[in-house]
């Protein structure tokens, strides 16, 4: 889970990247930056929730 | 001065000389700043580690400041190297794409540098120096020395100039508004970006590879309360940090945004203003939360305020600095309660969130208020950059490094303390140590 969110993040990034290249118009541009943005969060959601102590287990 | 070294192909502006002496002389205060910051990793941590963490602030800041020397000064490319080339570049979309520098190889010819260069230089020490502090304190009382000292390594070798070839020397965030009229391309004039977000997010790796301390989250009931030992180290570092920043926050205005001097006391003022509209913020919500206020949440406080400020304090209005700051005062208490009530995230300076959060906050901050069309898509550029490379690049590169130089001490050594495992002698010999039990 952990390694998941991580490759997760920057497919986020390579998206946000494709905005800037692919749409030189504003709105469309926007969108696909936020959407990068936002699949990143998602990854790194992932990540935390597979760092996350799972409880009741024998912590150190 | 080295005669045989080249002169630029390509000079920065020219400077006269005194800005030139200006600027210097706020780049000599701005480490206290650091001071600021390497006491409050001390007093957030515990007695029993206080002089390991201490003596690793200084260790890591030395290792950061002589592998930059060596190597990442290079990669960051502030200092044009011999054949004046501008780095590493690919094309793609018909746009050219700089992602790595290459500089003067070991500061060659750094007397003969134009002196806007010399300056940037500097200024790129001190925040490679103030960034590898932020994971040391977050690994307090469980990360060893030796380790402490490879992160500062790979920090400073690969991540930093990377982060700050891309922002500060012509990298391609930088260029986002000559190729892609993005306002005046991604601004990070303190250091928001390359110092504090790229140290809490370093500090997130951390903490993540190393795991919690010893007893810090039992197996049943919520996680164990273990305040820092010297909340007066706490709150001096932050007086001093104050005067760094505030000398910090005016050396970047005129170095990456070109500042006239007239808008100096501005920028100095917004600084003051964003810490303390964090630290009211900071107040006011722990005594609704708790019934009083708590001291090292309102260290915190004012910390993220004068974060979030190293992004926008050149920017915003004064009024606009105050929201700023509010802001982050309030998620700073919020968030450092999620990360180690709800997310199992232990990391004593609070690194994560108030350079990480907060700084990624006066990031996006600087490109809202900013009077430049296309600035906020541009900030938000930079900050996917930080999110989607540097933390997947930082925790590959970081959990590699603990195959070979594992992070955590064994057990006797944190139940002994750091200060006795590795340095054979503790900061306060004459005072009792409280053991693990006395936290329950």
């Amino acid at each position: 889970m952990k390694y998941a969110g991580l490759l997760v993040m920057p497919a986020g990034f390579f998206l946000t990247l494709a905005a800037l290249a692919l749409f030189p118009q504003s709105p469309q541009r926007v969108a696909f930056v936020v959407c990068g943005l936002a699949v990143e969060g998602l990854g790194l959601v992932i990540a935390v929730r597979g760092h996350m102590l799972p409880r009741g287990a024998n912590h150190p | 001065m080295n005669p045989l070294a080249s002169i630029p192909s390509a000079p920065p502006p020219a400077m006269s000389e005194g800005v030139f002496a200006l600027v210097l002389a706020l780049l000599l205060i701005a480490p206290l700043a650091i001071a600021g910051v390497a006491l409050l990793n001390t007093g957030l941590g515990r007695s029993r580690s206080a002089a390991h963490a201490l003596l690793g602030n200084l260790a890591v800041v030395a290792v950061a400041a002589m592998v930059f020397a060596l190597i990442g000064a290079t990669l960051t490319g502030s200092l044009p190297g011999a054949s004046g080339s501008a780095g590493f570049s690919f094309h793609a979309a018909g746009k050219s794409w700089n992602w790595l520098g290459s500089g003067s190889f070991q500061l060659a010819g750094m007397g003969n540098a134009a002196p806007q260069a010399q300056l940037a230089v500097l200024f790129e020490f001190l925040s490679v120096a103030m960034a590898v502090l932020l994971p040391w304190g977050s690994g307090a009382d469980r990360f060893r020395l030796a380790a402490g000292c490879a992160t500062a390594v790979i920090l400073s070798a690969i991540v930093f100039p990377l982060a700050a070839h891309w922002i500060w020397a012509g990298g391609w965030l930088a260029s986002l508004g000559v190729n892609f009229s993005l306002g005046a391309g991604f601004l990070d004039m303190g250091g928001a970006a390359t110092v504090h977000a790229l140290g809490g997010l370093s500090a997130l790796a951390v903490v993540w590879i190393a795991g919690p301390r010893r007893g810090k989250f039992p197996k049943e009931g919520l996680s164990t309360a273990m305040p820092g030992h010297n909340a007066a180290y706490v709150l001096f570092g932050c007086m001093l940090a104050s005067v760094g920043w505030l000398a910090w926050n005016a050396a970047g205005a005129i170095l990456w945004l070109r500042a006239p001097l007239a808008a100096l006391p501005l920028t100095a003022i917004n600084t003051l203003l964003s810490a303390s509209a964090a630290i009211v913020a900071t107040l006011i919500l722990t005594r609704v939360r708790f019934g009083k206020p708590d001291a090292s949440l309102c260290a915190n406080g004012w910390l993220a305020g004068l974060v979030a400020s190293s992004a926008c304090a050149a920017i915003a209005t004064p009024a606009e600095t105050i929201f700023v700051g509010a802001v982050a005062g309030i998620f700073t208490p919020l968030l450092v309660e999620l990360l180690e009530l709800a997310l199992s995230v232990d990391d004593p300076s609070g690194a994560v969130t108030v350079h990480g959060a907060a700084g990624l906050w006066g990031l996006f901050a600087a490109g809202l208020f900013a009077p430049q069309p296309g600035q906020l898509l541009a900030q938000l550029v930079g900050i996917a950059a930080l999110l989607g490379v540097i933390l997947p690049l930082v925790y590959l590169l970081f959990a590699l490094l603990n195959r070979v130089v594992p992070f955590r001490v064994d057990p006797d050594g944190e139940r002994m303390g750091m200060d006795l495992h590795e340095l054979g002698g503790g900061a306060y010999p004459e005072f009792v140590i409280h053991r693990d039990e006395s936290y329950r």
